[in-house]
C-alpha cells in the first residue's frame, strides 16, 4: 500500500482509538518488512557499479546508435520462427485447452471431487510458470530448437486459456442449456448445441488475446536457446553487438506493436 | 401479423444450410487456403529432429518421475537463498512499483490531468509495457552489474506499466457526478484527489495489486536467467546438470507460493469488493 | 394419458416443493397451472420430463413410467414431450432455423446433428411449423435478432417439432406485454388443439388462464387445491389459492377484456 496516504491528518479521526492503533501496528510492520527487504538487496549489490551506472548507460546507448539497419536482412527467418512459435504453440494450447475447462467447469465437469481437482491442478501448475522455464526444461529434454519453443508456448498457454474458458462456461446461461436438455439430446448434442454457442465468442476472444501475448513471449524465448529472434538477441549480446541489438529491440518493439493492433482489430470484429 | 410475403412452398423439398459465418464464398475459401497454407509452410520449416525428440521422451519421463520424488536437501542452502532473493525482490519491487504506479496513473488520466502531463505518463506506461521484464533485465543488468537490484528495477518498472494503465482506465471511467460534488464544495487538488476520487478507485487498486504482487513473484523466478538475482540461476543450475528431482523441488515450491498467493488475493477482494 | 401418483419433490435444503401430487391429464386436455410464485408450478412440470429429479412418487406417460427410466430411455421419453420456456430459452447464437431443428436432437445421431445434416423431412417440417407461426422468413436470422413474441414463437416450434404428445409450458408470457401474451396464449392453444395434444401451462395470470382453458389447477404450497373448470375460480376459491385480496377487480377485468376482444374482431 502506498505510504503517502499517512500523510492526512483527517484520516485517523475516523477511526477509534483501537483501530488507529492496529492500523499504525500494520503499517509498522509494513515498513519494516520493506526495509528488510532493501537492505538484503542493498547488501548483495555493487555499489560501485551503481555510481558508474550513468556512465555506462551513456556508454551503451552511444555504441548502439544508430542501429546496424543492413543486419535487417538476417532478421527474416527469425521473425518467421517466432511468429510459428506464437501461432502454432497457441493452436496446441487452446486444443488442449478445450477438454481441460471443460473438466474444470463446475457445471460440465464429470466428476466434481475427483476430476476437477485435477484440471484445476493442471491449470494452476501450467501457469504459474513462466514460458522461459518451460522452454529450459524442454531444451533439457527435447534439444535446442524451434519446436521446444512451440511446446514451450503451448504448455504455458493451456493454463491461462483454460481457466478463462472455464469461468465462461461457469458462467453460461443455463436455461438454454435446459431447453436442449428437454428436447431429449444426449449429453454430446447439448454441449454442441446449448453449451459451445454461448462460449464462442468468448473462445475467439481468448484466443486472439493469448496469441498476442505469445508473441511477445516468443521474442525472448531464443535467449535460452528455443529458437525465434531472441537466439539473434543473445548471440549479439554475446559479442557485444549493440547497433545490431538496438536494431533488434526495434524490431520486437514492432512485432508487439503490431500483434497488439491485430489483436485488438480481431477482438473489435468479434464482439 | 404483419409478417412480409413468403411462399413457404418454395423452401419444401430444399435442403436447407446454415448461412455461413464469412458471407463472401471467395473470401471465405480464400482465408481457409491461407490458413492451411500457412500451417503447411510453418510446419516445414520447423525443422523438427524427431531422433532427438525421441530420444528426449525418455528424459522426460525422468522428469515426470522426479515430480514425485523431488529433492529438496541436496542444495537446500542455493534453494533457500535462490527464494528469499526471489521473495525479497518481488515484496520490494511491488511496494515501489505501486507507490510510483499511482501519480503516474493519475498523470495518465485524462479527467485529472492537464495534457502534456497526460501524454508524458501515457508515454512511460507505453514503453513499460511494450518492453518485456527478461529485456528490461538484460539492459538493467548491463548498467547495475549483477544482482538483485537489477531484478528489483526490472520488476517495479513492469509494475508502473500494468498497473497505471488499468488505474487510469478505471479513474476515467469513474461516477463524474460524485468527483465533481466534492470539487464543488471548494476542495483542493490533493483534496479533491483524496475525497472524490481515492474511494472510488480503491477497492480497484487493491485488487491489481495482489494481482500484481502474484505475476511479479512469478517473474522474478525468470529474471535469475538473466543474471538478475532470484531462484532463476538455482533452476537454471539444475537443469544444465540434469538435477531433475532439485528442479522438481523449485518448481513444486513455485507452484505452491503462487497458489498460495491466489488463495490470499481471492479472499482480499472478495473482502473490498 | 398422463398420470403424476403421490408426486413428491424435497429440495437438499429440505423445502417440500411437491407435497404427494396426484393429478390426471388425459388426452388433448389442455390445462392451466396457477398459484402463487413459490407455489411449486414449475417444479412441477419440471419434475415431469425430469429436469427436477422427483423425490418419490410415479410419473404415467401412456405406459411408460418415467421415474424409473435409465438416461438413454429417459431421453427417448423427453422427445415426446415438448416444453415452452419462461424466457424463451432460445440458443440466442443459434439462427432461428437451428433453434427449431434442435427439438430433432433427440431423433438424429451427434455427427449429423453435429454437421447440421438434419433429414429433408426434419427440414420441411421446420419451415412448415414457422409458416404457421409466421416466421418462415426469418428463418436464417440469429435468435437474438428476434423480439419477444417472435423468440416465444420459435420456442413454440422447436417444442412442437419433437412431435409430442405431451407440451409442458412453463409461464410463456411472463416476460411478454399483454397483446402478445394473448396471442402466443392463443396460438399454443389453437396449435394443441390442432394436433390434439395435452398441455400443462404453467401461468400466473388468471385471466389469461381462464380465457383459455377449459381445466384449471390451483397450487399452493406444493398441494392441489382447486382443480376445476375455470368459471369454477370463485373469489373465495383464489383466496384460498393465493391468499387474502380483493379479487372482484380481477374478475371484472376478465369480463372487460373480453368484451375487447371481440369489439377488436
Amino acid at each position: 500500500m502506498p505510504v503517502r496516504e499517512t500523510g492526512s491528518v483527517k484520516e485517523w479521526q475516523r477511526r477509534t482509538g483501537r483501530e488507529s492503533l492496529f492500523h499504525w501496528v500494520l503499517w509498522l510492520i509494513g515498513i519494516a518488512i520493506f526495509a528488510y527487504c532493501w537492505q538484503r538487496i542493498s547488501e548483495s549489490t555493487t555499489w560501485f557499479f551503481v555510481w558508474d551506472a550513468p556512465r555506462i548507460a551513456n556508454d551503451i546507448w552511444t555504441r548502439a546508435t544508430p542501429p546496424r539497419w543492413e543486419y535487417i536482412t538476417q532478421l527474416g527467418k527469425p521473425i518467421w520462427d517466432t511468429l510459428n512459435i506464437a501461432t502454432l504453440g497457441t493452436i496446441f494450447a487452446l486444443i488442449l485447452a478445450v477438454p481441460v475447462a471443460f473438466l474444470a467447469a463446475r457445471n460440465t465437469t464429470p466428476s466434481a471431487y475427483l476430476i476437477r481437482p485435477i484440471a484445476l491442478l493442471i491449470i494452476v501448475s501450467t501457469r504459474s510458470i513462466n514460458s522461459l522455464i518451460w522452454a529450459l526444461l524442454l531444451i533439457a529434454i527435447i534439444g535446442p530448437g524451434v519446436f521446444a519453443g512451440v511446446i514451450a508456448i503451448a504448455i504455458r498457454s493451456i493454463g491461462f486459456c483454460a481457466k478463462l474458458l472455464y469461468e465462461a462456461i461457469e458462467e453460461i446461461d443455463t436455461t438454454q442449456v435446459e431447453a436442449i436438455t428437454a428436447t431429449g439430446a444426449s449429453r454430446w448434442q447439448v454441449m454442441a448445441y446449448g453449451i459451445v454457442p454461448q462460449i464462442l465468442p468468448a473462445f475467439a476472444g481468448i484466443a486472439v488475446f493469448r496469441w498476442d501475448i505469445n508473441i511477445r513471449e516468443s521474442t525472448v524465448l531464443g535467449l535460452v536457446g528455443a529458437g525465434g529472434i531472441g537466439l539473434q538477441l543473445s548471440s549479439s549480446l554475446n559479442v557485444l553487438a549493440w547497433p545490431q541489438v538496438s536494431l533488434i529491440l526495434l524490431v520486437i518493439l514492432a512485432a508487439v506493436v503490431i500483434s497488439e493492433w491485430v489483436s485488438a482489430k480481431v477482438r473489435g470484429a468479434i464482439i | 401479423m404483419s409478417a412480409p410475403a413468403f411462399d413457404v412452398t418454395t423452401q419444401i423439398g430444399k435442403p436447407w444450410k446454415k448461412p455461413p459465418f464469412v458471407q463472401n464464398p471467395l473470401l471465405r475459401w480464400g482465408l481457409l487456403a491461407g490458413f492451411i497454407a500457412y500451417l503447411i509452410a510453418a510446419y516445414m520449416t520447423i525443422d523438427v529432429n524427431w531422433a532427438r525428440v525421441y530420444e528426449g521422451l525418455e528424459r522426460g519421463k525422468q522428469f515426470v518421475l522426479a515430480f514425485t520424488s523431488p529433492d529438496f536437501t541436496s542444495r537446500s542452502g542455493d534453494i533457500y537463498d535462490g527464494m528469499l532473493e526471489s521473495i525479497i525482490m518481488t515484496v520490494a519491487a511491488s511496494v515501489v512499483g505501486i507507490a510510483v504506479s499511482i501519480p503516474i496513473a493519475l498523470g495518465a488520466a485524462r479527467n485529472v490531468a492537464p495534457l502534456p502531463i497526460y501524454l508524458i505518463c501515457r508515454g512511460i506506461i507505453a514503453i513499460s509495457r511494450a518492453l518485456q521484464e527478461i529485456i528490461v533485465a538484460i539492459l538493467l543488468v548491463a548498467i547495475f552489474g549483477f544482482g538483485p537490484l537489477a531484478g528489483f528495477l526490472t520488476l517495479s518498472f513492469a509494475t508502473i506499466g500494468f498497473l497505471s494503465k488499468l488505474l487510469a482506465e478505471d479513474i476515467e471511467s469513474m461516477d463524474r457526478v460524485q468527483a465533481e460534488a466534492i470539487k464543488a464544495s471548494g476542495a483542493s487538488w490533493t483534496q479533491w484527489i483524496n475525497y472524490g476520487v481515492q474511494p472510488q478507485v480503491m477497492p480497484r487498486l487493491i485488487g491489481l495489486s495482489i494481482y500484481r504482487i502474484d505475476i511479479n513473484f512469478r517473474e522474478s523466478a525468470i529474471l535469475g536467467l538473466v543474471g538478475a538475482g532470484g531462484i532463476g540461476a538455482t533452476l537454471n543450475t539444475a537443469f544444465d546438470r540434469y538435477e531433475y528431482d532439485t528442479a522438481a523441488a523449485i518448481l513444486i515450491l513455485i507452484i505452491v507460493i503462487v497458489m498460495a498467493l491466489e488463495y490470499i488475493s481471492g479472499i482480499v477482494r472478495a473482502r473490498v469488493q | 394419458m398422463l398420470r403424476l401418483d403421490k408426486l413428491v419433490k424435497t429440495y437438499k435444503t429440505g423445502d417440500q416443493a411437491l407435497k404427494a401430487v396426484e393429478l390426471e391429464v388425459p388426452e388433448g386436455q389442455v390445462l392451466a397451472l396457477i398459484g402463487p410464485s413459490g407455489a411449486g408450478k414449475s417444479t412441477l412440470i419440471r419434475c415431469i420430463n425430469r429436469l427436477v429429479e422427483p423425490t418419490s412418487g410415479k410419473v404415467q406417460l401412456g405406459d411408460v413410467e418415467l421415474t424409473t427410466l435409465s438416461s438413454s430411455g429417459l431421453r427417448r421419453e423427453r422427445r415426446r414431450i415438448g416444453m415452452i420456456f419462461q424466457e424463451y430459452a432460445l440458443v440466442e447464437r443459434l439462427t432461428v432455423m437451428e433453434n427449431v431443428l434442435s427439438g430433432r436432437l433427440g431423433y438424429v445421431g451427434f455427427w449429423r446433428s453435429f454437421l447440421r445434416r438434419f433429414p429433408q423431412s426434419d427440414v420441411d417440417e421446420a419451415f412448415r411449423l414457422l409458416d404457421r407461426v409466421g416466421l418462415a422468413h426469418m428463418a436464417d436470422k440469429r435468435a437474438d435478432e428476434l423480439s419477444g413474441g417472435q423468440r416465444q414463437r420459435v420456442g413454440i416450434c422447436r417444442a412442437l417439432i419433437q412431435n409430442p404428445a405431451l407440451l409442458l409450458v412453463d409461464e410463456p408470457t411472463a416476460s411478454l406485454d399483454p397483446k402478445t401474451s394473448r396471442q402466443i396464449m392463443r396460438l399454443i392453444c389453437e396449435l394443441c388443439k390442432e394436433r390434439g395434444l395435452a398441455a400443462i401451462i404453467n401461468i400466473h395470470d388468471v385471466a389469461l388462464a381462464q380465457m383459455f382453458v377449459q381445466r384449471v389447477i390451483g397450487l399452493r404450497f406444493g398441494a392441489v387445491v382447486y382443480d376445476g373448470p375455470p368459471d369454477g375460480l370463485t373469489p373465495d376459491k383464489l383466496t384460498e389459492i393465493y391468499g387474502e385480496e380483493d379479487w372482484e377487480a380481477t374478475i371484472e377485468a376478465i369480463g372487460d377484456d373480453e368484451d375487447e376482444e371481440v369489439a377488436a374482431q
